[in-house]
């Protein structure tokens, strides 16, 4: 099946059978990863525009691998917003990329909605690689991928997600796509990083991360993010580890068949502890497969490939 | 030369007059009021004659919050073309504010502005001066120069004033000159950052939000301060729920505390931010319902005074952003009639109160001697139709600047001419 949409802006609104044609499809293209030749000519001659206005490695080269894997041009662009022309760049940067006739302009931007400003400008299908605090999709999707790999199925699981709920795109994406799922999400953090009313979302939310992950599936551990921390949020970060850094004793707590998930990059020491990072409960490093597998889906998907074609 | 204006209906709350009424205009004064029929054309000897059947008679109306940008932003308005705006949308006065570049604090920017506005001689303008130099909350300006000047009110609008001292000292100064002092509502250490309201919809786009409570917090200050020091608050563009509650108690202890509310927070929530449109973007934000729903409580019960637009033109460089980068606010004098009669259709206003709202209440709190037409008063006047139908078109707004959430709306209210002084300024009757 196609996808329904033209752009992939966010997870909320998504249909479960989009979000499960994009996995399914990620799935059948993970094999491709594996080969000695790791390359597929179905999008030859096409041109992807990696567009990052924030900077990133994992995501960007994730997305330039899933690109080259298929055989598309791929361009990087790191854009600046420090101009003092707040957003000109933005907007000059799409028309000009626009005027190239790109397929897929992928975009990564500090301003919540500025992805989905962009597509008042450009005509090709628009990819958010994370705007602001916004939404993640693209993470939110390989994580789903990574627990269904495990799990075998995703609806009924319970999801637990640790830490800067307030600050995390990756958190909200992951919200709306694992609810679509039939999923049960809760979240837990101090107080300051939670934002307000999200229990009217259907989560719960808990300030104890140690009975929280007591009957949970799955652990997603967010990254403290340093820099976009006000000074008012937390006390230190010693005390935060105290509180919420998943350590191997506090794992006692969860069930023995839980997954631990992570977006990366991990503060190492902060929010879980080098044991569990490495340990195996951990699926960290499939995650970062994954993430290539389902943005390879998510290109081929928006340039009109259907998910029956492949095999 | 006379006008007689006829067959319409009149309402002018001042004169607790609503009914079918013909007015004669002599030079720029209402020189007759009489029962709809008792003035024969001949008789008045009017050399023009309107006929105001299915039409309103009222007061033009008195917008106490504008930004026209002129001296330093011309290129979102100008005086002129603000000027313009509010005889489209029916308004006969308006008063500036003093963020303007260089900043209206001393009797040179307010004379500037009000020669323009009088060499354009389009509508009314008056000026608010600035409560402290260049707006940066540092030391008072000269408010007794400005007042002799021309400024009708001090305001910091746009930048509170958020250092307590001071604005209690700008509280006890003013009271020399007898004029009130605007507060935008805002603890800036709150709303930090903040783009829109704080809520369910911030939380689920990931933009920073600006709580109620920013609000509430500077309402209650500048109250506890006033009981102290006398003088006069007028607090602006009232948004949540708690200010309209803090405004009541203070009112009902009968302390010298007005408010105004912009046909925005009246008419839309945050719900309107979804999609990032950055026409939804203000300061104070678009709340959420229940802040809505208690603001027109605050109408009926007059716990809130008037009607003001905040209107606040911006350019589309400044809007076709990214969210947090967008400047705040809308142009709305164009709009504020259809929003207005939205209410009374509603039944939250009748229409003659919502009327009071946008022309007596105001004149009043600010002492203008307009807003009002017995005989002998100045004919500022505008005629409406309340039931014609219509949809929103930005493009034909006569303001410079188009950012209007409004666009495409289908509205009911056409202003159909607006008279300043016996002068029409505005002809609607062919758009």
């Amino acid at each position: 099946m196609p996808l329904s949409v033209k752009h992939i802006l966010g997870t909320r609104g998504l249909s479960r059978e989009d979000i499960e044609t994009v996995l399914d499809t990620a799935d059948s293209f993970k094999e491709i990863s594996t080969r000695q030749i790791k390359k597929v000519p179905t999008l030859r001659g096409r041109t992807v525009v990696n567009l990052f206005f924030e900077p990133s490695t994992r995501t960007r080269t994730s997305f330039e691998i899933a690109g080259k894997r298929l055989s598309a041009d791929v361009i990087n662009i790191s854009g600046s917003t420090s101009s003092t022309v707040k957003g000109e760049n933005l907007i000059d940067s799409a028309r000009n990329l626009e005027a190239m006739n790109p397929d897929i302009i992928v975009v990564r931007h500090e301003s919540s909605g500025a992805p989905a400003l962009l597509t008042q400008f450009v005509d090709c299908p628009i990819i958010n690689a994370g705007d602001g605090a916004h939404e993640h999709p693209t993470q939110a999707f390989l994580d789903l991928l990574t627990i269904r790999e495990k799990k075998g199925t995703l609806a009924g699981l319970k999801v637990v997600i640790v830490g800067d709920i307030m600050h995390s795109r990756v958190c909200r994406s992951n919200i709306f796509a694992m609810q679509t799922m039939g999923m049960h999400v809760a979240v837990v953090g101090p107080p300051t990083m939670i934002p307000v009313q999200i229990s009217s979302l259907g989560v719960d939310v808990s300030y104890n991360l140690e009975e929280s992950i007591r009957d949970a599936d799955v652990i997603m551990m967010l990254r403290v993010q340093l820099e976009r921390q006000n000074k008012f949020h937390i006390s230190s970060l010693r005390e935060y580890s105290n509180l919420f850094c998943l350590t191997t004793e506090k794992l006692k707590k969860a069930r023995e068949d839980v997954l631990i998930i992570h977006p990366g990059p991990v503060n190492r020491g902060i929010e879980i502890a080098l044991d569990v990072m490495d340990g195996p409960h951990s699926l960290i490093l499939n995650q970062v497969t994954n993430g290539v597998a389902v943005r390879m889906a998510l290109m081929y998907l928006l340039l009109g490939g259907s998910d029956e074609d492949i095999n | 030369m006379k006008i007689l204006i006829k067959n319409g209906r009149l309402i002018d709350p001042a004169n607790h007059r609503d009914g079918l009424y013909d007015l004669l205009i002599e030079k720029k004064k209402i020189v007759a009021v009489e029962e709809k029929g008792k003035l024969s054309e001949a008789e008045a000897g009017a050399s023009e004659v309107i006929d105001a059947e299915g039409l309103v008679i009222c007061p033009g109306f008195i917008d106490m919050h504008v930004h026209f940008r002129e001296p330093g932003h011309e290129y979102k308005e100008t005086i002129e073309t603000g000027c313009q705006s509010a005889a489209a949308g029916g308004f006969t006065s308006v008063a500036v504010m003093p963020n303007t570049d260089p900043v209206n604090d001393n009797r040179s920017v307010t004379e500037y502005m009000l020669r323009q506005a009088r060499a354009k001689g389009i509508v009314n303008v008056y000026a608010i001066g600035a409560i402290t130099l260049g707006l940066k909350g540092e030391r008072l300006s000269e408010m007794g120069d400005l007042k002799s000047a021309g400024v009708v009110a001090y305001s910091d609008d746009g930048r509170p004033v958020m250092n307590s001292e001071l604005m209690r000292r700008a509280f006890e100064y003013s009271k020399m000159f007898g004029l009130p002092c605007i507060q935008h509502s805002e603890m800036l250490d709150l709303t930090e950052g903040g783009c829109m309201n704080e809520g369910l919809v911030s939380t689920e786009l990931g933009l920073r939000g600006m709580p109620t409570e920013a609000e509430d917090i500077m309402v209650y200050r500048d109250i506890a301060l006033l009981k102290k020091t006398g003088g006069r608050l007028h607090v602006a563009h009232i948004s949540s729920g708690g200010a309209v509650e803090l405004v009541r108690l203070a009112k009902a202890k009968g302390l010298p505390v007005t408010c105004e509310v912009a046909p925005h927070h009246f008419s839309l929530t945050e719900e309107s931010v979804r999609g990032f449109d950055t026409n939804a973007k203000m300061s104070p934000p678009l709340r959420a319902q229940p802040d809505i729903d208690a603001i027109k409580e605050g109408l009926r019960d007059d716990t809130i005074d008037i009607i003001a637009t905040d209107h606040a033109p911006h350019d589309v460089t400044d809007k076709q952003i990214e969210f947090n980068h967008a400047c705040f606010g809308i142009v709305g004098l164009e709009t504020a009639l259809p929003l207005t009669l939205r209410l009374v259709e509603e039944n939250v206003l009748t229409l003659p109160r919502a009327v009071e709202k946008l022309t007596s209440r105001p004149a009043q709190i600010f002492n203008l001697n307009r807003g009002r037409l017995g005989v002998g008063d100045v004919a500022d006047i505008v005629l409406f139709n309340p039931n014609a139908e219509y949809k929103i078109d930005i493009r034909q707004f006569k303001s410079r600047s188009k950012n209007s959430p409004f666009n495409g709306w289908n509205v009911k209210g056409k202003v159909m001419r607006t008279i300043v002084s016996g002068k029409t300024v505005y002809d609607g009757s062919s758009r």
